[in-house]
């Protein structure tokens, strides 16, 4: 039920956009979310963008990951 | 796909894996309280990558399996009320009430319809001006503010033949009322979704009075595995606290625009829990400015409070207190096709899931 799972926005229209999960495209309703542009990712659950998915903190987590499995090899 | 991709590499989960049994020195139960998290585990067999003195426990975080009978039953009544048409999430659809579920009344022939997003309940009524279209509100913090963005949209829209039957619940106090219930947990796998919409401060009563643990999780494996090792540390350390795993998604704050909405359309009630019964405060009403909008005001009706089905346990389940295999019902009597309980119906309820991975 909480499932929601990330896009990427291809076009903005208006409280609506136009976004891409792997091949196909869906429309993701902006009533939840503000400055959303083409390009952004976002979680897409029941039809609605309910949050940015933020590149930097992603990049981040990863690092703190890699950190991990390098403590720890196989 | 990206986001996703990388959060299944093999080498991170077994890396992260590694160093949990490394820190983990003492006995410790975590629940997850998400439906999406226990799909996670069994999927892709995480418990077995935790050393023994982790325990995983499923938690009340699937919204179909907590909404009880009485929902699916007034939701019959509904769709059994001329001119009316039943628009709800596919979900829903083959929970047993007490003599029925939706399915077979559908096929029965009254106009029950499954939607991807609560707007199609929208243009629905538009194109059915002589009928009443009731949705079936279910779901948390996560799915609610929709309801919410619908019934504005509706206001704005002046489409006055749309009603909500609000069945949404509100996360925190469960949690609270399990911990109070004596369920032995030391730390909570939070749920990354509710919480990109409440932002963090729901959980500040967990650590400070309770002494609790929360990381709020993503849902790939190596978020789940990540999130483990962040409750393990704060274990080890005695410093319960509040922490984010799931930082791409989840903003201290929430989305503000998301809980202005729900605020607006919604208020808090006392709420029926399967298995937990009445939890204060835990569920979410229409407020009354909205009244036009709330079937419960719109079309009246008496529907009895049903008994739980016999010989199911979900409500031991649902507060981590039993595990399907002790249900003498499952793969027996209850299957996903054949379902006795809510808990087997829902992909996310635990008995579908062991019934999905462990059998
Ligand atoms: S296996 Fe079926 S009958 Fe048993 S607890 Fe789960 S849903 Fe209920």
């Amino acid at each position: 039920m909480c499932l929601a799972i990330p896009a990427k926005v291809i076009r903005v229209d208006g409280a609506s956009a136009l976004v891409m999960i792997e091949d196909t495209e869906y429309n993701a309703s902006l009533l939840l979310l503000d400055d959303i542009k083409a390009g952004d990712y976002v979680m897409l659950h029941a039809g609605f963008a309910i949050q940015k998915v933020d590149e930097e903190e992603a990049i981040e987590t990863m690092r703190l990951l890699i950190e991990v499995e390098k403590h720890n090899p196989e | 796909m990206k986001y996703i991709d990388e959060y299944r590499k093999k080498d991170l989960i077994l890396g992260v894996s590694e160093e949990i049994k490394k820190i983990s020195k003492k006995e410790i139960s975590l629940m997850e309280v998400c439906g999406g998290h226990t799909m996670a585990i069994h999927r892709f067999g995480l418990h077995f990558l935790l050393p023994p003195n982790i325990h995983l426990l499923s938690g009340p975080g699937c919204p179909v399996c907590v909404s009880g009978q009485h929902f699916i039953d007034t939701a019959i009544a509904y769709s059994r009320l001329p001119g009316s048409i039943i628009t709800t999430y596919g979900d829903l659809i083959r929970v047993p009430g007490s003599a029925s579920s939706l399915e077979k009344e559908k096929a029965g022939g009254q106009d029950i319809r499954i939607v991807y997003s609560v707007l199609e309940s929208l243009e629905i009524a538009v194109k059915n001006p002589g009928k009443n279209v009731i949705f079936l509100g279910i779901g948390f913090e996560t799915t609610a503010p929709l309801t919410a963005a619908a019934i504005e949209e509706a206001l704005k829209r002046n489409i006055r033949n749309f009603s909500v039957l609000s069945s949404h619940k509100v996360m925190p106090p469960v949690m609270k009322a399990l911990v109070r219930d004596g369920v032995k947990i030391n730390g909570f796998i939070a749920p990354g979704h509710v919480t990109a919409i409440t932002g963090t401060g729901i959980y500040k009563d967990l650590t400070e009075s309770f002494g609790l643990g929360v990381v709020v999780s993503g849902f790939e494996p190596v978020d789940m595995m990540q999130s483990i090792l962040m409750l393990v540390a704060q274990f080890e350390a005695g410093k319960p606290r509040v922490e984010v795993q799931y930082q791409r998604v989840v903003r201290e704050e929430g989305n503000p625009v998301a809980q202005k909405l729900l605020n607006k359309v919604f208020e808090l009630k006392d709420d029926r829990w399967r298995g937990l019964g009445l939890i204060p405060l835990s569920g979410l009403k229409i407020r009354p400015g909205l009244s036009s909008f709330d079937a419960e005001k719109m079309f009246p009706l008496e529907v009895p409070v049903a008994s739980e089905p016999k010989g199911c346990i979900c409500g031991l389940i649902l507060r981590g207190l039993k595990t399907p295999l002790e249900c003498r019902l499952f793969q027996k009597k209850c299957t996903p096709s054949d379902p006795v309980g809510a808990c087997m119906v829902s992909a996310e309820g635990t008995c579908a899931t062991y019934y999905k991975y462990r059998s």
